[in-house]
């Protein structure tokens, strides 16, 4: 049967300038991976502190294999491995001295535990003798993620791993979060990059302190209320503020090198009819299917009309 | 194209930290207008270009003419004549709006009146005059971060330069930013921008892609995916860098 692993439950955390997290629930079993996301400020890093007993939750219960992560804080810190958001790691140790200083620490040795970090590790180990701080920046991702699975946690948390990285670093380490599933390991990491959503098994979308929704990727897109169709033409620019003035638009969106667009009434052809009323002749629309990024921007709008 | 004045001309601009090469030997050309989309994988070498073209870095070796004036000798006159925001340095968040606006107003030589009548005019558009004697830091990040760019090209200098400006920002806001973003494009001010989100690099006009301290890439985005056989930026992006 499938575990729990990491549970929390209708936990708030409200700091002295008001901003905070409001009743929050989430559980994360074991060999999954579940993505927190959302934006700077959207409490993304209240919740993994609190997880990580870092920081107290002014109410609700938050567990680790069933350790109570107030009252019970030492266990949880012995069993959970944490990657911060900002570089963790002793600048002026070698790569080496950094690894073995985190597996002292939880009274375990490198040989001890090589194999869970092998993948990872061997990609770095050619340079163990070179001070941390100067790593390029994918490789002291590398070694962080290594620090924080020596002792073999049975649950990681990771904060924004891959804020600030490259298109292709971050797609190589979610290659590697994935291998690290597959140890039966809980997962939860939380990321401001929602093409990062169909990578996690489950997502909880982040904004204001609330989770707006909690699910499979594909779960969350198939609660989308409306039809999106993408829009796409020469000058995508001018064909976006005109759409702005079309009053049967219910919103549209920039997406790369096309338009999202939903509409109150109406379909494709109205709107194309529109377009062409207004001098856009070549326009191709298509319906086409949401993903997380259009259902959060759904979701933070309909949250301001209720406001 | 061709025809099109140039804003920033670069050839073969190397800059060397001991014998490691960070830049090696660029060759591009960005012109007036233009929404100019500065990619590359971390380590690749952007920033260290980015520097010399804002002035504050020497070349090594190169021709660089950014915005008429030479990188190697007139870098004061190039800073005059640009503008900056990077994600994590823009705004004194112990400052107010308002003051912050002064601030910079102050420092590239606007006289008084001209920076009260034009703040005027700025926070009426970003529909933030009642925030005028906020702080800073009691703005959530997405009205920082326009105002921030905002800041940037009060000046009204030739160029911006951008430097990741939406990282961490919800998704609607940072469409919104891409809207001042083209409206300054339309008003004449080149857009230099690098970023992470492989969909916003299909909003500039042109990209450059940097591998290991060349340009690897710099067309269109739809000549570099027609060129790469790619459906999208992400995968042009991939696919240069891993060199496949």
């Amino acid at each position: 049967m499938e575990s729990i692993s990491i549970h929390i439950d209708d936990v708030s955390k409200t700091y002295a300038n008001g901003e905070g997290i409001s009743n929050i629930s989430l559980s994360v079993k074991r060999g999954e991976l579940v993505g927190l996301i959302g934006p700077d400020g959207a409490g993304k890093t209240t919740i993994l502190r609190i997880i990580t007993t870092l920081l107290l939750a002014d109410k609700g219960m938050a567990m680790v294999e069933g350790f109570d992560c107030h009252k019970q804080y030492k266990n949880v810190r012995r069993i959970i491995g944490y990657m911060p958001g900002r570089f963790s790691l002793y600048q002026d140790l070698t790569v080496e001295e950094n690894l073995k200083f985190f597996a002292t620490i939880f009274g375990t040795t490198i040989e001890e535990n090589y194999e869970l970090i092998r993948p990872i590790y061997s990609q770095i180990e050619p340079f163990k003798n070179r001070r941390a701080g100067a790593l390029s920046g994918g490789m002291k991702q590398k070694l962080a993620l290594s620090c924080s699975l020596i002792h073999k946690p049975s649950v990681l948390i990771l904060d924004e791993p891959t804020t600030g990285v490259d298109a292709v670093s971050r797609r190589e380490f979610w290659e590697m979060l994935k291998g690290i599933k597959e140890k039966d390991i809980a997962i939860l990491v939380s990321t401001p990059y929602m093409d990062e959503a169909s990578l996690c098994d489950r997502v909880a979308l982040m904004q204001d302190g609330k989770i707006m929704q909690i699910g499979t990727p594909a779960h969350i897109t198939s609660q989308f209320a409306h039809t999106l169709y993408s829009v796409k033409s020469e000058n995508m620019y001018a064909i976006l503020k005109s759409l702005r003035t079309y009053p049967l638009v219910h919103s549209v969106f920039p997406f790369g090198q096309k338009l999202h667009l939903t509409l109150k009434t109406g379909d494709a052809a109205d709107a194309k009819h529109f377009l062409q009323t207004q001098g856009f002749e070549e326009v191709t629309i298509e319906q086409i299917v949401p993903n997380i990024e259009d259902c959060f921007m759904e979701l933070m709008s309909s949250k301001k009309t209720e406001v | 194209m061709n025809t099109r004045e140039v804003i920033i001309d670069v050839e073969n601009l190397v800059k060397k930290f001991g014998s490691f090469v960070a830049n090696d030997h660029l060759t591009f050309q960005v012109y007036k207008g233009e929404i100019f989309g500065f990619l590359g994988a971390n380590g690749a070498g952007k920033t260290t270009a980015i520097r010399i073209l804002c002035g504050l870095s020497t070349p090594t070796a190169g021709k660089i003419w950014v915005a008429g004036f030479d990188a190697f000798h007139q870098t004061e006159q190039i800073k005059r004549n640009i503008g900056y925001m990077s994600q994590r340095f823009s705004l004194y968040d112990d400052l107010t709006v308002a003051e912050n606006i002064a601030f910079y107003g102050g420092i590239y030589g606007m006289s008084r009146k001209e920076i009260k009548e034009k703040t005027e005019v700025l926070l009426n558009k970003l529909e933030f005059s009642s925030q005028k004697n906020k702080l800073i830091s009691d703005l959530p990040l997405g009205w920082k971060q326009k105002l921030a760019f905002s800041v940037a090209i009060f000046h009204n200098p030739k160029i911006v330069f951008l430097d990741e400006p939406t990282g961490g920002v919800d998704p609607i806001t940072r469409r919104s930013f891409w809207d001042l973003i083209y409206e300054a494009a339309e008003n004449g001010i080149t857009v230099f921008v690098t970023t992470h989100y492989m969909d916003e690099a299909e909003y500039c006009n042109r990209v450059s892609i940097m591998v290991d301290g060349k340009i690897a890439a710099l067309d269109t985005p739809e000549g570099l995916k027609n060129a790469w056989n790619a459906n999208n930026m992400d995968e042009v992006f991939l696919k240069i860098t891993r060199k496949l």
